[in-house]
């Protein structure tokens, strides 16, 4: 299919992360849109790479097809990481304040 | 004593010494020791200037290099002193005339407290290190050293008693009309510069021959304004008179012997230019005589002991000016010489009046001092005759002179210059006997405590005025003119080598010489008309009551100095001010101020503007984040 088909949906989810991101106020939700931006990427680079593969440039080539495909497994350990420190710094903002609303970590105003 | 031209430098260094030993020491030094400190430093820079001078009498001349004083491409200027005649006059009379009022001050002095003491003896000794400085160099640049340094000891000395405001704004006058005049001297060098490359006297004297007459008009007439300023003529002679807030030893030296002579040395060093220069020449002559007049009967009417020898002192210095003027340049520095002597006897021995009088400086408050202080009273006599020109006087040889060669120094004009001077100095012996006959003759009218005070003073204060008026009396005979003794002028032979160049350009010019006859009936005229003048002064005042009726008319205008101080004040001082207060409240306060200001208003403007985005939501810091992820993406992929 047309690459750019694949580019199109890798934006929209990427977009749809940032929005969320910015205006949700639970932190649980904040943390799945940042997975989806994640994501997003991973999607991209599998597309580029079979894109890669059945053109010139992968049969002069060979490892421009599978280094993106590597890649996206780094991308997935270090999501796994960042997702283990997160929800225990959530964790430990629910034992102080008693609830995941972001808005309520204003201590540093002024 | 042949190398004692060798240690020269000791003879200004020596008062530099006691300068910074006083200066320095003055919270720890005795009186008795700042005293013989003082006194003592320059009593050696006498003995050796005295040694100077007879080498100088014996031919020998030199000029000493110390050491490369500014060294810039093709300029340069070495820190020289030049031992000749002129200069080794002058050193005597600093020294000597310094010397005796030294120890004058010690007793003078004495009320003082010791570090203030010290003070004035360490001001007087850097005083006289300039005033040496200044005769002693042997280009333009040293002698402008010395020339501000005397300025700066002027402005130090008259506002010794720096608690009184009024003194303090007399210093500043004098310190500032000083500063007018040094303008026109640093221009003059630097016009030196420019056309000959160097300021050596002897080598810019050497090559006047290049300079064109514009050139010449154009230095004379800068220097000479610079003269002005520091000699008191017309029209920067006002802080003179002011300057007589200063201890009396202190008029004495500077306003009187010393300080007030560097224009007429330095004038009298360059007369190779001014006698190229007759357009300058004549400028001189005219605002000497006018400043001589002017100040002659200014003085017939004041009533402050001080006042009246300070306008003398000015009117005199107008007579040693039209001496140069008409290029009689032995005359004036004879004049210079003797002058130093009688008018110093006068202020010291004013200052044993006033010393006397405790503090008292109005003559209608005096009268009748003869009996109580008889040394005073014969030398201040001495002197009152010197400077009238009564022969065989001091004053007499040298007042001639001057008078003569104004005479015979133009067919048409100079005969007008002789009368206007000689009616000067009918009026200068009417005011000093008016002076002295006030003083010393007649009644005591001051009060009874003062009365009761009055005593001779001690020998540190009569010594020097017996020393003084010796010299008064006999000063005069080293420069017997012609007509008396053939060969008798000495000091004209004495100086004859520096002044050398100008005499043949006087005698290229063809310059008439007077014939005996006219010079006996000049010096009758002018003997006679003092005679005179000082006997209905002596006449007038001897009985003298004070009256408290207002002058009026005439005698209101003199007394009142002619308005003159008014004038400067409307004209020039008022709006000055007014214009150093406009640039005071709109530059200064709403300009620079508001722009100083305004930076530091801005800085908290923004940062308190800029402290809004810390606003604790987690949030908005995520927005911020991504917005400056979006921008770098930009730059990189863009720019």
């Amino acid at each position: 299919m047309d690459i750019k088909m694949y580019i199109g949906l890798a934006v929209a989810l990427f977009c749809i992360g940032i929005v969320g991101v910015l205006t949700r106020r639970n932190a649980i939700i904040i943390f799945m849109c940042i997975e989806l931006m994640l994501n997003a990427v991973n999607l991209l680079l599998v597309a580029f790479s079979k894109m890669h593969a059945a053109s010139a440039v992968g049969a002069a080539n060979p490892s421009v097809v599978s280094d993106a495909q590597v890649f996206v497994f780094f991308i997935m350990v270090v999501a796994a990481a960042e997702v283990s420190v997160g929800l225990a710094i959530i964790v430990m903002m629910y034992r102080n304040t008693h609830s995941i609303d972001v808005n309520f970590l204003n201590r540093l105003k002024n | 004593m042949n190398n004692v031209l060798q240690i020269v430098w000791l003879i200004p260094l020596l008062p530099l010494v006691g300068f910074l030993v006083n200066g320095l020491g003055r919270n720890h030094l005795s009186k008795a020791m700042s005293g013989l400190i003082g006194s003592g430093v320059i009593l050696a820079s006498f003995i050796i200037s005295f040694f100077v001078f007879l080498q100088v009498l014996n031919g020998h001349m030199q000029v000493l290099h110390y050491f490369d004083f500014i060294n810039i491409a093709a300029l340069k200027i070495g820190f020289d002193f030049q031992v000749d005649q002129l200069s080794s006059l002058f050193l005597l009379i600093i020294t000597g005339v310094g010397f005796l009022i030294h120890v004058y001050s010690t007793s003078y002095m004495h009320e003082e407290t010791a570090p203030h003491f010290a003070r004035y003896f360490a001001f007087l000794n850097l005083f006289v290190f300039s005033m040496l400085l200044l005769v002693l160099g042997a280009n333009y640049v040293i002698m402008f050293i010395g020339w501000e340094g005397v300025g700066l000891c002027s402005y130090l000395l008259i506002g010794y008693w720096f608690k009184n405001q009024d003194y303090t704004k007399a210093a500043k006058k004098a310190f500032i009309m000083n500063r007018i005049g040094d303008l026109g001297f640093l221009l003059a060098v630097f016009w030196f510069i420019s056309k000959t490359g160097s300021v050596d006297y002897h080598t810019v004297f050497a090559n006047v021959g290049k300079l064109t007459t514009t050139d010449i008009t154009g230095i004379t007439l800068l220097l000479f304004v610079g003269a002005t300023g520091k000699s008191a003529q017309l029209p920067l002679y006002t802080w003179l008179p002011d300057a007589m807030a200063g201890p009396t030893p202190v008029s004495a030296l500077i306003h009187a012997a010393t300080m007030v002579t560097a224009g007429i040395y330095m004038i009298a060093r360059s007369n190779v230019l001014f006698s190229m220069a007759p357009l300058t020449q004549c400028v001189i002559a005219i605002i000497g005589l006018a400043t001589a007049l002017l100040a002659a009967t200014i003085a017939l009417k004041q009533n402050d002991i001080k006042k009246v020898l300070a306008y003398s002192t000015v009117s005199q210095l107008g007579y040693m000016f039209l001496a140069l003027g008409v290029g009689a340049y032995t005359g004036a520095v004879f004049h210079v010489m003797t002058h130093a002597f009688f008018k110093a006897l006068m202020f010291l021995g004013a200052g044993s009046v006033i010393h006397a009088m405790g503090g008292e400086q109005d003559m209608r408050n005096m009268g009748g001092l003869k009996k109580y202080m008889p040394i005073t009273q014969l030398t201040f006599l001495l002197g009152c005759f010197a400077i009238a020109g009564m022969p065989p006087f001091s004053g007499f040889f040298s007042k001639d002179e001057i008078l003569a060669a104004a005479y015979a120094s133009n067919a048409t004009t100079g005969p007008i210059l002789w009368a206007v001077g000689v009616i000067t100095a009918f009026m200068t012996a009417y005011y000093m006997f008016r002076l002295y006959a006030m003083t010393f003759r007649g009644n005591f009218r001051g009060t009874h405590d003062q009365q009761h005070h009055l005593h001779e003073s001690p020998a540190a204060i009569t010594i020097p005025l017996i020393i003084l008026a010796v010299l008064a009396v006999i000063g005069g005979w080293i420069g017997i003119p012609e007509i008396f003794v053939h060969g008798g002028h000495r000091l004209e032979a004495f100086l004859a080598p520096v002044f050398e160049p100008s005499a043949k350009i006087a005698a290229a010019h063809g310059h008439e010489h007077l014939s005996h006859s006219t010079e006996y009936i000049l010096m009758a005229i002018s003997v006679i008309g003092a005679l005179i003048a000082l006997t209905f002064a002596w006449k007038k005042f001897s009985n003298y009551t004070a009256s408290n009726k207002e002058e009026t008319g005439m005698g209101k205008v003199l007394s009142n100095k002619w308005y003159v101080d008014e004038l400067y004040d409307k004209v020039i001082v008022n709006p000055l001010n007014s214009v150093a207060k406009y640039f005071n409240n709109v530059f200064e306060k709403k300009g620079v101020d508001g722009l100083v200001n305004g930076v530091g208003k801005a800085v908290n403007y923004s940062s308190r503007q800029i402290r809004l985005l810390q606003n604790g939501q987690v949030s908005t810091y995520v927005f911020l984040m991504v917005l400056g992820i979006l921008v770098l993406f930009i730059i990189q992929l863009f720019l």
